[in-house]
């Protein structure tokens, strides 16, 4: 195995842990600092796979990654944390040794699910589409679990870091006009949850999701 | 040059409307933009049927019989939600539930959300028809919670929550979609252009296209409304303002619907059609049923129809799931006659609950003595969604039928009985709200009932008497997918 896909691999398995630590971190700032490293463990990744293929458009990506998950979403999410002055922690639904355990669970599905399609797969990093589908699985997760809005939207960018770990690792990347736009979607929809975030507080004086459960089926 | 019109034309209305959405002339400048939308689709559509099917810019764009149709679909329910939003909104300003701020958000994202309506229908590139949709969710999202009530709020965050998340997975599966065709067409942006798909897809590996099926599926899926993974529909129809209710029900279902019926032609040719075909045919009877027990446990009036329309999209993903030329004839007919009865009966909906204050079904009694256009609208707009013949409805429901009891006879019974359930629910609602003591007062603006029965018309045309060159229409976009 090369040197590269050795790195690629460290990479992957970083993002995993940052996964996992996602999911047990219980103050939101360091959530959001863990939502930076991710985006760091990815665009290393992403750029390692650019140097070692030549595919140039995947430099680009990188930037994308850094310039948008490293430090714009962070930086806005910093902002609406302190404007809205919500440092407390995070409150799960189940308690967080058994949320671990299903996020194991989770983990060794998405690599059962992902053996047969990484046999196929002829890039330098084919042994890390299971990681990816396991930190989708895994922010999917951590979105169910959590009351708080806050951490339900860093869960979904999440979601899309391991989506675009998956682009990188078992494709090369996804066409640069397709990756555009997914970014392009993924910067609007941080800014609407953080107009959302206001809104929801001036009604309900809490980001608690539990105010939001009065649409009930009767 | 159509399809730059067709695109351009509402970019450039949502633009211009974010500068004057809140001037006393901007509804008409709505309308305006979305009839010249309207216009472009029309002549796009004379050129399709003329010269047959065409791609433009690189082949990043496409247009043939089936996404044709669709747009000229979309942009005439655009046209006339817009029209009807006229009215609809400068009473929603006398009642003083939106101030000028919101109404700008309003109409430029109205027009914005037609731009990705038509972008995800003309896209040649199925990453971009991802974008488009995430897009749709983007720039309603905003307007479902347009009157800031706890409950709309609430509506807003989970049709946000559970859209995205469902389209997520819809980006996995076109990554692996991604993943199976380059390597047979070889990286690049060509890899994910429909026709190229298209034209290899009979070498692409099946394991890796079935996964990404199942997860195209469920992405797709959940803006279809298909149950299990509809929780979101029923509140963002109900606390939105009415006219995203009507183009949510006649549009945004339609168009993602659209992205999963791509896809399964896309499967068919390297597996076998009984796995995804299955997969739609299961997916959609459940829909049909739950949808259906649901309706009569509904005491809010846009919840019952949102309800509806859930069943009906169940209807036809079992059609196209069903496949075949008659199955998929029945499937696009009943688009068309879904989408244009159900965004009539959300016109009448609209003015029936502003003539009363209340959504609340039990509260609404008597329209046809206040107002008899809104009472009669919303009978007859009840009478076609129920499959009341000769209403067009009930002709692409009694072509689902019988293809059903001749290829899949197990699945009738179910459909049957969730159709009677659907008729029992809505008649038993309806008639003391069109008929009884009226509880109405007049409305400040005069309603605008032109479009409501244009739809009406139209279904009931369709009922009657299919045109021989919108039949031969028809037949050529079922062919491509049957």
């Amino acid at each position: 195995m090369s040197l590269s896909a050795q790195i690629v691999n460290l990479l992957a398995a970083l993002l995993l842990l940052i996964g996992f630590a996602m999911l047990a971190q219980r103050r939101i700032l360091t959530l959001i600092h863990l939502f930076a490293w991710q985006g760091v463990v990815l665009a290393a990744s992403t750029l390692i796979v650019a140097h070692g293929t030549g595919q140039a458009h995947l430099y680009f990506s990188a930037a994308l990654t850094i310039a948008l998950k490293v430090l714009l979403i962070p930086w806005v999410l910093h902002r609406l944390i302190d404007r809205l002055n919500i440092r407390w922690d995070v409150e799960t639904l189940i308690n967080i040794p058994t949320t671990m355990l299903i996020g194991i669970a989770l983990a060794i599905f998405a690599f059962a699910l992902a053996t047969p399609i990484s046999q196929l797969a002829s890039t330098i990093t084919r042994s890390t589409l299971g990681i990816a589908l396991a930190s989708v699985l895994l922010s999917f997760l951590m979105m169910i679990v959590r009351r708080k809005a806050v951490p339900q939207v860093i869960g979904f960018l999440a979601m899309e870091n391991g989506l675009f770990f998956a682009a990188t690792s078992a494709t090369y990347g996804m066409p640069l006009v397709v990756e555009l736009g997914v970014a392009l979607d993924v910067l609007v929809g941080t800014f609407i949850f953080g107009i959302f975030f206001f809104h929801i507080r001036e009604q309900f004086d809490s980001l608690d999701i539990r105010h939001m459960e009065k649409l009930k089926e009767d | 040059m159509e399809i730059a019109l067709v695109l351009g034309v509402p970019l450039a209305g949502g633009l211009l409307l974010a500068l004057v959405g809140h001037r006393r002339w901007a509804p008409e400048v709505n309308a305006a933009a979305s009839l010249l939308t309207f216009a472009a689709a029309a002549l796009l559509t004379a050129r399709v049927i003329a010269d047959g099917p065409m791609t433009a810019l690189d082949e990043q764009f496409f247009v043939d019989p089936f996404n044709v149709f669709l747009v000229a679909l979309t942009a005439l329910v655009a046209f006339t939600t817009a029209l009807f939003s006229r009215p609809y909104m400068r009473i929603e300003q006398h009642h003083g539930r939106v101030n000028a701020a919101r109404l700008r958000l309003y109409h430029s994202m109205y027009q914005l959300f037609t731009f990705t309506m038509v972008l995800s229908l003309l896209s040649n590139n199925v990453g971009i028809l991802w974008v488009a949709l995430e897009g749709a969710t983007l720039s309603t999202v905003l307007l479902v919670s347009l009157y800031r009530t706890p409950a709309s709020l609430e509506a807003a965050w989970k049709y946000f929550i559970l859209c995205s998340v469902g389209i997520a997975q819809a980006l996995f599966g076109v990554i692996l979609l991604y993943f199976a065709a380059e390597k047979v067409i070889g990286p690049g942006g060509s890899s994910l252009l429909w026709t190229h798909l298209y034209a290899v897809r009979g070498e692409l590996e099946p394991t890796v296209l079935s996964l990404a099926f199942v997860f195209l599926l469920v992405g797709f899926g959940t803006k279809v409304g298909l149950v299990p993974l509809h929780n979101w529909l029923p509140d963002a129809h109900a606390e939105g303002p009415t006219p995203i209710s009507a183009v949510l029900s006649g549009l945004l279902l339609n168009v993602a619907l659209y992205a999963v019926v791509r896809s399964k032609v896309l499967v068919d040719g390297a597996l076998d059609r009984s796995f995804s075909g299955g997969l739609m045919m299961g997916f959609g009877l459940l829909s049909v049923v739950v949808a259906a027990f649901f309706l009569s446990r509904q005491r809010d009036i846009k919840r019952m129809f949102a309800y509806s329309s859930i069943e009906h999209m169940g209807i036809m993903t079992f059609a196209f799931g069903m496949g075949g030329p008659v199955a998929a004839f029945a499937g696009l007919l009943h688009m068309t006659v879904h989408s244009l009865t159900k965004s009539a009966i959300f016109f009448t909906v609209g003015h029936a609950s502003q003539a009363t204050g209340t959504q609340s079904m039990a509260q609404i009694r008597g329209l046809i003595e206040q107002s008899p256009t809104i009472g009669w609208g919303l009978a007859l707009g009840s009478l076609a969604i129920l499959g009341m013949p000769p209403f067009g409805v009930f002709t692409s429901e009694f072509m689902v039928l019988t293809t059903a009891m001749h290829e899949h006879p197990w699945a009738t019974p179910f459909l049957l009985v969730a159709l009677g359930v659907a008729f029992a629910a809505i008649f038993g609602k309806m008639q003391p709200m069109v008929f009884g003591e009226p509880t109405a007062g007049r409305l400040p603006h005069a309603p605008a009932l032109v479009p409501v029965f244009a739809h009406l018309t139209i279904v009931l045309l369709l009922g009657v008497y299919i045109p021989p060159y919108l039949a031969d229409w028809y037949h050529q976009a079922a062919r491509l997918i049957g």
